[in-house]
């Protein structure tokens, strides 16, 4: 099933990637990161299509794509 | 299972210092992808600003020089010149290449060198504070035109791409936005014809990228999106210009 991995650390919380995933399946984290804010995570039982969009308009780059 | 989005080679894995949800680290990040997918991180030198992107040679990983504000396309010109084997690109902002760096840009266009220029139009001064740009929408707000830019005190808009889209030493010219994946895949498309138009020789290339300011627009990083779709292209409309 494809998966995104999400640099959490490099992630500044645009949430950018969240207004793009057709499915609404990436989400704010609980906890904050070492910017001291609060990165996205993806959903737990959420299902990836591997569509990329949320790695393509990430202005960081803190998510890659497997399929 | 395959890694079908990777970070790119040329990209440093490093934190930009760019504000959450601005353009310029996107742009950066299609630059390198494009350099990658050409096979020329070797060959490629890249000429940085002075503004939010002054120290953009921290993120790519290939050769890159920095010029003196607005100057970027006179030590492009001063490379490609000496070196014509390397492929050479400048990535400019509105203030760098549409104000204080309009003589420079004009010139070297009119001289139609081979190089490669990929303009970031954010429609204000990022680095200094959100200062009007001449590339500023008329009414639009910045720190210098609180009441927005009005047309009798600040001019109109300066639509450089169409300016130099006149000039006979210009052969490509392309106006594409960050708003959506959909545009952002045009971008690359873009950023790739322009400097595959300099390996064939063919010449001077410009890709005018409509980019996202949230910090000095006021808003959040979506608003500032639907802000381009919905206001700035109607001001500076997509498509091949040239």
């Amino acid at each position: 099933m494809p998966e995104i991995a999400i640099n959490k650390d490099k992630c500044k919380g645009c949430f950018l990637c969240v207004s793009v995933c057709p499915q609404g399946f990436i989400i704010a984290e609980d906890e904050l990161n070492i910017r001291g804010i609060k990165p996205v995570k993806f959903k737990p039982g959420g299902k990836c299509t591997g569509c990329a969009m949320c790695a393509l308009i990430c202005p960081d780059c803190c998510i890659e794509v497997y399929r | 299972m395959d890694k079908i989005y990777a970070h790119p080679k040329s990209l440093r894995d490093v934190s930009t210092h760019y504000c959450p949800g601005c353009g310029h680290g996107l742009a950066h990040r299609l630059i390198t992808e494009v350099v990658d997918e050409l096979g020329i991180r070797e060959k490629v030198i890249g000429v940085a600003p002075v503004g939010c992107a002054v120290v953009a040679y921290e993120y790519w990983d290939f050769d890159c020089s920095e010029a003196a504000h607005g100057r970027a396309l006179a030590v492009a010109t001063g490379i490609k010149r000496v070196r014509p084997e390397n492929i050479v690109f400048t990535y400019q902002g509105d203030g760098d290449l549409a104000a204080i760096g309009t003589n420079e840009t004009i010139h070297a266009a009119n001289r139609g060198e081979n190089l490669s220029v990929f303009f970031i139009n954010n429609a204000v001064y990022g680095m200094t504070g959100g200062q009007m740009a001449p590339t500023t929408l008329l009414n639009q707000k910045t720190s210098t035109t609180p009441d927005g830019r009005c047309a009798q005190l600040q001019g109109f808009p300066l639509k450089i791409s169409e300016m130099l889209a006149l000039l006979p030493g210009v052969k490509y010219i392309e106006r594409v936005s960050l708003h959506s994946p959909q545009e952002i895949i045009k971008t690359k498309k873009a950023m790739k014809k322009a400097l595959i138009n300099q390996m064939e020789g063919i010449g001077f290339s410009l890709v005018e990228i409509l980019s996202p300011c949230p910090t000095y627009w006021g808003l959040s990083p979506k608003p500032a999106l639907d802000w381009i779709k919905n206001t700035m292209v109607k001001e500076f409309p997509l498509g091949v210009i040239k």
